[in-house]
Formats: C-alpha cells, structure tokens, sequence
C-alpha cells in the first residue's frame, strides 16, 4: 500500500539524465541524417528506428549481453570501476539511450531537414562556418522538432518497462522505477497501491507533456515557419 | 610645370578604370547533372569583367548551377574558376575553396533573409569577425545606402517584397564581395522599385567595381542592365557579346525569344511574289491552316522556316477592322486574359495560339475577356523570319 516515492525520483532522474544525454547525442546523429548524401546511410537509419519496432525485451537482452563481463566493455567497465554495468543505474542509462534514441532523433532530424536549404546556402556565401550555420540558423529554425524530440524521449523514457527490466532487475533506490513498481505490486496483489501509483504517473507525464507541447506551441508562434 | 601636374592626375583615374581585357573572373568549367532522368551537361566558358553581365537562359538552361559551381554550393566535374589572383576551382590542382572562403556574394531568387532575425541582424550575420560597434557600423551605413535604415529593428518576416530585396542586397554587399551573383532577386518587383534599386546598385558598385552576374529572362532588364549578355541554352553558351550585337542579330531560338519573340512558330512557304517583295506562309501545319503574309527572303516555295512575332506588334480588334494597312487579319477567339505589372497579357486561339500584349486601357475599353472573338492585325515586317 501507499506511494513508493523513492521509485518516482529515480524515474525522473533516469529520464531527465537519459533525455539530457540524447539532445547532446541526437543532435550530431539528426544532421548527419539530415544533410550526408552517403548512399548507405538509410541502414545508419533504420538501425537508429529499430527500437521503434523491436520489443523492449530483445533490446534489452542484447544490451544486457553488451554491458555483461563477458564483452570488452563490460570488462574495460570492470576493469575500470571493479564491478559490472549491468544492474547499475548507469546501465539503466545506457540501455535507456538506447531504447528512446529514435524518439529524439527522428524529430531532430525531421526538423533540421525542414529547414529551407536556401537559407543553409546563404549563411554559408555570407562566410559561416558549418557550426555558425547550426547553431545561428538551423538550431534556431528547428526549435519546435527539438523541443519535440526532448519531451519524447523523456516521456519514453519514464514509461519503460521491458529494457529496465533487462538491465537493472529490480533494485530497490538504483534500479526499481515506477513501470517496475507497479508491476511488483500487480504480481503480489496490491492492486490499490499500483492503481495509485500508475495515476499518479500518468498524472505526472500528462503534465509534463501538456507543459512541454504548450510551450512548443509558443515557440512556433514567436518563430512561424515560412 | 604643367605636364607634371597631368601626369599625377591622370594616375589613380587610369587605374580605377579597368581595361576592357581586365576581366576578374574567369570561368571554363564542364557539370553533369542528373537530375531529371537523362542526363544534362552545363559546359561553359566565359570572363566576367568589373561590371552587369547579363545571363540569359530558358528555365533548365543551367543558370543557377552555373551560379552554384561559381559560389562553390555545387562542384564542377572539371574546369578551372578564379576571381582576380585567386583560384576558386581548379579540378587539375584538387583545389576547391569552400563556399564560405570565396568571397562570392549570392542573392537568391527567394532572398533567403533569416525569418527569425531582424534586419539588422540579418545585413550583420556576415561581420561576425568584426568588434559589435564596427559590425554595428557597416551594418547601419549599408541599410542607409539603401534606404531601408528605418526597417532595422522589424523582423524579416513583416517587411514588404520591395524591402525584402533592398534587405537581402544589403546583407550579401555588406561583406565586400568580389563577386556578385543575382539570380532574378528583382523579378516579382514592379518596374519603378526595380530600377531604384538597381540604380542602387549601380552606385555601390562605382566605388567597389566588382563583377555582377545577373540572371534575368526579362528583354527590359537585359537593355537596362546589360554592357555584356550571356546567352544559356541546354547548359551550353550559344551567345555573348552585347545586348544590341546579340539581340539584332536573332538566329538562334533561345535568342529570338529573348529578343521579344513571344510568338515562334514553324512554318513552309506558300507562294512567293518578288514583285510584291512578299512571301505567303502557312503556319499550323495542315492545308488551310494559318497564312500569313511576309517579307521576302531567299527560299523557295515549300521551304521551312520559322517566324517569330513581337507579342507587342499584334493589334487586336472586336469586330472585322476595315482601311488597314496591315495585310494580315487573322480571326480568333480569347483564351485566357492576365496582367503581368503593367502589360496585359492576351492569349489568343486562331489554329495556333498567339501571345498578344496591351495597355490595361486597351483591355478596359475592348471589354476583353476569355471566350471574346477577336481579329488579330499583324503587319507583315511584324513577321520576322529565321532559319529553321
């Protein structure tokens, strides 16, 4: 019975690190999508989507193996730290990046491609450098997809299950998060504490979404589209 | 004493005009596009002194790649680009500047300005390298030059077309040029805001003296503008020299067209009376088609040529006119009427389809509209004739 509030920050923890992270990671990743003319890159992108459509077991599964003591970064980890990823919220981090990747960079990507190249055409006659271009022009410009790619990733992040399940188990202050919680309470028949805890969850991600897409909605205001 | 004194004035004058043979860039470069299912080749070879040079092409005739590979937005296959002492491209050498180190100034058709900034930031996006007061500087004494110091503070987005240009002029001339590339940045403006912002353009470059490249399709501009004329046509120049030397001389289509020959059409000989000095001419292919009566050029009956005809040398009139000089009436009915600033543009049915241009009086008084009948006068020295 009752709220087990420990699990709520950890989740928030996880997906404000995890959503942190990919707008870093995502960036580079959407505007080499966005503008590289390499003729292979749609299997660079359909790697990026894969957990789009793979079920969160199998993804976790694999990065379980990869962070495991039997792969060289699960060794150089131990090597480095003396104990293993896996089972650790840095696990949980790794895997979740992994998990929420394409909801970050497909609406970067989406955006920075939406940008009029012209524009792109003109700063560069104008004298800027690749980065000037970025982050005076485009970054600007794709305000609204990055905003959008941030709030999926982090709303994708507090609700996963089966990747957290994977590669953290179930500890109780580093890998239990709320989905884990509420499952715990289902499977030992505390349905009153999981149906409090799962509206309580919904509650928090409504809000943050309806947050985020109300300011989204300003920006696009400020900054119309031509 | 007094030929000291000539010599010391006539020195620096000497040198701030330049030589004819004095071109500043030099293009010769070959581009194969894909585009469009087959393929294209843009093959050009050509100088550009300090100055308007007018390109002239068709849409799809390479213009703006050409541009492009100038501005280094697109790389040429092969060939060799420079600019004064320096080599933009040079496919022998492996060298290729990047867009942002060739000093090559390019105002698009679409203007480009960056919607979420305001003027001011935008005519000062390309003086990043200089101190806030001296970018602050440069940037209020071009929007002055250019009359549009008042629109500093609005965003790019709310200023009308006509400032929009002057924005985007000021934002490219602002970082000191030695190229110039204008790819019909004035084509959506009346004739009047043209020409004050060309006349603009004209004084800032009598300090700068740089090479301007200016794309038009526009007969008007090409004579305002133009000391030199490109001609472009399927990626090929098929014409250069000056607007008068290639414009008499109209024996090339894309050429013809240019020369105000909105009307072309392919044509056989019917009759000929030198007597007359005239020819009789079918147009529209098959027996009874259109005939209509030409100067006499050497031919004889049953050869092929082509006729081109000034959509401004067609009279139109409402009813059968009578008393004519004019050999040539053609009835025919109206199919679509539009106004083009300040030319009415009438597109008549008679077999063939004539482009006919009026005065809005004209329009206005005749009643014009689509499904109207009209009778077509046509002079015959209105019918110009070429080889097919």
């Amino acid at each position: 019975m009752g709220i087990d509030w420990q699990t709520f920050r950890l989740t928030l923890q996880l997906a404000f690190t995890v959503s942190l992270i990919l707008l870093l990671l995502g960036l580079p990743i959407a505007y080499w999508i966005a503008f590289s003319r390499w003729r292979w890159k749609f299997l660079v992108e359909a790697v990026i989507a894969l957990p789009i459509v793979l079920p969160p077991t199998v993804l976790g599964f694999y990065v379980l193996v990869a962070l495991g003591p039997r792969s060289p970064l699960g060794r150089w980890w131990i090597a480095l730290t003396g104990h293993t990823l896996a089972f650790t919220f840095t696990g949980l981090v790794i895997g979740s990046i992994f998990y929420s990747l394409p909801f970050a960079v497909q609406p970067f990507a989406a955006s920075f491609s939406g940008v009029d190249k012209k524009l792109i055409s003109a700063s560069a006659t104008l004298g800027a450098s690749s980065l000037r271009t970025f982050l005076r022009v485009i970054a600007p410009l794709s305000a609204p997809g990055l905003i959008t790619g941030v709030a999926l990733s982090f709303a994708h992040t507090m609700g996963e299950f089966g990747v957290v399940l994977m590669v953290g188990g179930n500890i109780p202050g580093i890998t239990r998060t709320v989905s884990i919680d509420i499952y715990d309470r289902v499977q030992s028949s505390d349905y009153a504490g999981a149906n409090l805890t799962a509206l309580v969850l919904l509650v928090v991600c409504f809000a943050l979404l309806a947050l985020v897409y109300g300011l989204n909605r300003r920006v696009w205001v400020i900054h119309p589209l031509k | 004493m007094s030929d000291i004194r000539t010599a010391v004035e006539v020195a620096p004058i000497s040198r701030s005009i330049p030589s004819p043979s004095a071109a500043l860039l030099h293009a010769k470069f070959q581009k194969r596009l894909q585009a469009r299912g087959n393929g294209f080749l843009l093959d050009v070879a050509f100088a550009a002194p300090p100055g308007f040079t007018i390109l002239f092409g068709a849409s799809g005739a390479g213009k703006t790649t050409l541009l492009d590979c100038l501005a280094g937005l697109t790389t040429p296959d092969s060939g060799r680009i420079s600019l004064a002492d320096r080599v933009l491209f040079d496919s022998f050498l492996a060298v290729s500047a990047a867009t942002a180190q060739r000093r090559v100034g390019y105002v698009f058709q679409s203007l480009a300005l960056f919607p979420h900034m305001t003027v001011e930031r935008n005519v000062g996006y390309g003086l990043a390298h200089l101190t806030p007061t001296e970018r602050n500087r440069r940037t209020m004494s071009l929007l002055e030059a250019f009359r549009i110091g008042d629109l500093a503070r609005r965003k790019a987005h709310d200023i009308s077309g006509g400032e929009s240009q002057r924005v985007a002029l000021a934002r490219t001339l602002v970082t000191d040029p030695e190229l110039l590339l204008l790819d019909e940045p004035l084509a959506a403006l009346d004739a009047s805001t043209k020409a004050k912002i060309i006349d603009d353009l004209r004084e800032w470059n009598r300090t700068h003296n740089i090479p301007i490249l200016y794309v038009t399709h526009s007969r008007e501009e090409v004579f305002a503008l133009g000391e030199r004329l490109i001609v472009l046509d399927a990626g090929h120049i098929i014409a250069q020299g000056t607007p008068h030397e290639v414009l008499s001389a109209p024996h090339i289509e894309t050429v013809a067209q240019l020369a105000g020959f909105e009307n072309v059409f392919d044509a056989v000989v019917e009759a000929v009376r030198p007597e007359r000095g005239t020819m009789t001419c079918r147009i529209a292919g098959e027996p009874g088609g259109v005939l209509l009566e030409t100067p006499l050029v050497r031919g004889g009956v049953g050869s092929a040529l082509r006729i081109g005809i000034r959509a401004g040398d067609i009279l139109l009139a409402t009813s059968p006119p009578t008393g004519l000089s004019a050999r040539n009436l053609i009835p025919g009915r109206i199919l679509s009427i539009e106004q083009r600033d300040v030319i009415v543009c009438a597109r008549v049915k008679c077999r063939v389809e004539m482009e006919v241009h009026l005065t809005l009086a004209a329009r206005d008084s005749l009643e014009l509209a689509p499904g109207k009948e009209v009778w077509l006068v046509i002079k015959t020295h209105s019918c110009h004739l070429m080889q097919r």
